[in-house]
């Protein structure tokens, strides 16, 4: 279990409960297991502590905690009968995102989402999430197939934002996400989104123009990252903690601003600490997101995303 | 190289210095450094009259030479939510608005506007790169919303011109939120079987290239404009390497396939009025002056019984 850095205190408590037992193991006399469980006590209170009122800014570092279920996780757990189906057709298979068919409750839908890798190998595999063009140029491909075969879409959001490269600026990164962006808007089936993690400007839009959006409690969904703000606004990249607070990003503003339907709470602690509640609990935001919309038809749903993001933004946050 | 260099710096230096320049009579060319006189350089549509640079040119100024004889009609864009996050870095969001319209004197960073190119109606909106840089909020999506609805509803075309740094940090979500937003007001033209047209002028970045500023039917950039997702500086910190020059350039993205046309300013018009009217089906435009109207000959009088008729004469020609 990796710490973040607000949750020293809780690391030292742990810690020293570990300890003692491990002492305990080593001696058999001693009988530490009161005061361990005195310990684990006041550990299990400060988390609950600690989560209660996250800041902006821990939100950020808890939806970028490596430990944290990634897409990857979601679709081995939630899904059955998943074939991964790779390229763009043009230049090549972004492993920046997934995506492929697989079954949901047996209902047969078409899968994307971004990975971010869980360790340094597959970390620079996946790019660390970031997608190059042909990452969004494959998932219109997949919505393609997904419209003319009538499957519904669920795309799983997890991104520091789409990959700024070379490469990926002269192969069209705009286009790509325009297009991706214009394509969720004109499918004629149900498109549900979660984000599970970071939900990073433009590379998010490209996946999440859904008919229905679901954020897990501690996941972020914004225009820039924190630091990138500060450094431009505050000429300080140091300063993201006052930026993260200034954009609204986390789920509960995005959910009084209207941006999106649903929160999914994640267990104490954040979902690092009980990968598989968290993904049972998306799951079945999941199937009841889709439940909502399975029956409408293309063009009801079709609007149905349309009337949705031309009326974003109409009602601010009420002071 | 880089357009802080490039853009900012010599803006920010034009704002100091400009107090000592009486009346501001003559502007430096931000690239050759030639001192210009302010109306010869208006004259040539902010372009270089020595190197052929050019430099920012507001919405209202570019469409007093857009339209013919100057005259066009502004489409009223609905107000948005004023501040809708309550938005405060070293200023208050407020604040920076309103020394953005003290500077300008616009009311936000588009301008739409209805009436005539080359005698083809149209509807443009005009991005105001001098107007908090540009940035797209609610208000820039209200505006190509509001565009696009007014061409739908005069069955006219669309006529683009960008110009921003990306979406306005200060509306946050709401910002990244007109790109699925304008994309859907694009979608409206492109339903309605309506000619789309993008111009990409310096510097178009961030989510408004991703969004309706790379969905055009028709892609004409402005000379050396800036034009990419993630600008040259975020780049190379990114692969910690230099760029190559002319990186992300108009003339760069015209070699790898993401624009149509490169045009300079001057032969804009024209070139938009060919295009437009092939797009439409409608006859070559006559160029200069109408012939005078002909007048309407003259009902003969039935006493009049020579029979003769006059010659049609010149009038039919």
């Amino acid at each position: 279990m990796q710490y973040l850095d607000f949750e020293k205190p809780l690391a030292e408590i742990e810690g020293k409960a570990e300890e003692l037992r491990a002492l305990a193991r080593a001696n058999k006399e001693m009988d530490v297991e009161k005061e361990a469980a005195a310990l684990d006590k006041k550990a299990a209170d400060l988390l609950v502590d600690l989560y209660k009122d996250l800041t902006p800014w821990r939100k950020c570092q808890v939806a970028r905690h490596p430990d944290r279920p990634h897409c990857q996780s979601y679709i081995e757990a939630l899904f059955t009968d998943y074939t991964p189906l790779a390229g763009d057709r043009n230049f090549a298979d972004d492993h920046a995102v997934m995506g492929g068919l697989a079954r949901i409750d047996d209902r047969p839908v078409v899968v994307i989402g971004h990975e971010k890798g869980n360790d340094t190998q597959s970390r620079i595999e996946r790019n660390f999430g970031m997608a190059r063009p042909e990452g969004y140029r494959k998932a219109i491909r997949l919505m393609d197939l997904a419209d003319r075969f009538r499957l519904p879409v669920v795309t799983l959001i997890d991104t520091p934002g789409a990959y700024p490269g070379k490469g990926a600026e002269e192969r069209g990164q705009s286009e790509a996400i325009a297009r991706s962006t214009e394509k969720c808007l004109k499918i004629g089936v149900p498109l549900v989104s979660v984000v599970i993690g970071e939900g990073g400007s433009g590379g998010a839009v490209a996946f999440a123009t859904a008919n229905r959006i679901a954020m897990l409690e501690h996941s972020i969904y914004s225009v820039i990252s924190p630091e990138g703000c500060a450094s431009i606004l505050w000429k300080d990249a140091e300063k993201m903690r006052e930026a993260a607070e200034a954009l609204r990003l986390t789920a509960q503003d995005l959910e009084k601003l209207g941006v999106i339907d649903r929160i999914i709470p994640e267990p104490v602690g954040g979902a690092q600490r009980d990968a598989q509640a968290t993904i049972a609990s998306v799951g079945k935001t999941i199937t009841s997101m889709l439940n909502e919309l399975v029956d409408l038809s293309p063009e009801k749903l079709i609007k149905d995303r349309r009337d949705k993001f031309l009326g974003m933004g109409a009602s601010g946050l009420a002071a | 190289m880089n357009w802080i260099s490039n853009y900012v710096r010599p803006k920010i230096n034009s704002l100091f210095s400009r107090r000592d320049v009486p009346e501001n009579l003559w502007t430096k060319c931000d690239n050759c450094g030639t001192m210009l006189f302010h109306r010869e350089l208006s004259e040539n549509l902010n372009v270089c009259t020595n190197c052929g640079h050019h430099m920012g040119i507001t919405p209202r100024e570019r469409f007093h030479a857009l339209f013919d004889g100057g005259i066009f009609t502004e489409v009223p864009v609905p107000a948005p939510l004023a501040d809708p996050l309550h938005f405060r870095d070293q200023k208050r969001y407020p604040d920076r608005m309103k020394t953005a319209q003290k500077s300008t004197g616009e009311t936000e960073a588009m301008l739409v506007a209805e009436g005539e190119i080359g005698r083809t109606p149209i509807v443009a909106a005009g991005q105001d790169f001098s107007f908090m840089g540009g940035s797209m909020g609610m208000y820039v999506g209200n505006a190509i919303v509001a565009a696009a609805e007014r061409a739908v509803a005069l069955k006219r075309p669309l006529i683009l011109f960008s110009a921003a740094g990306g979406a306005r940090m200060q509306e946050g979500i709401l910002s990244l939120m007109q790109m699925p937003r304008t994309t859907v007001a694009v979608e409206m033209l492109k339903e309605a079987g309506l000619p789309y047209i993008v111009v990409l002028t310096h510097p178009t970045t961030g989510g408004v290239t991703a969004s309706y500023a790379m969905l055009g039917d028709v892609h004409i950039a402005e000379p050396n404009a800036l034009i990419c997702f993630a600008g040259p500086r975020v780049i190379e910190q990114t692969i910690r390497e230099k760029l190559p020059e002319g990186f992300q350039r108009a003339e760069y993205l015209l070699d790898h396939g993401m624009l149509d046309r490169v045009t300079n300013r001057k032969d804009m018009k024209n070139e938009l009025v060919t295009i437009l009217r092939m797009l439409l089906a409608l006859p070559p435009e006559v160029k200069g002056d109408l012939p005078a109207p002909t007048p309407e000959p003259e009902t003969v009088p039935e006493a009049d019984a020579s029979g003769a008729p006059e010659p049609a004469g010149d009038a039919k020609a």
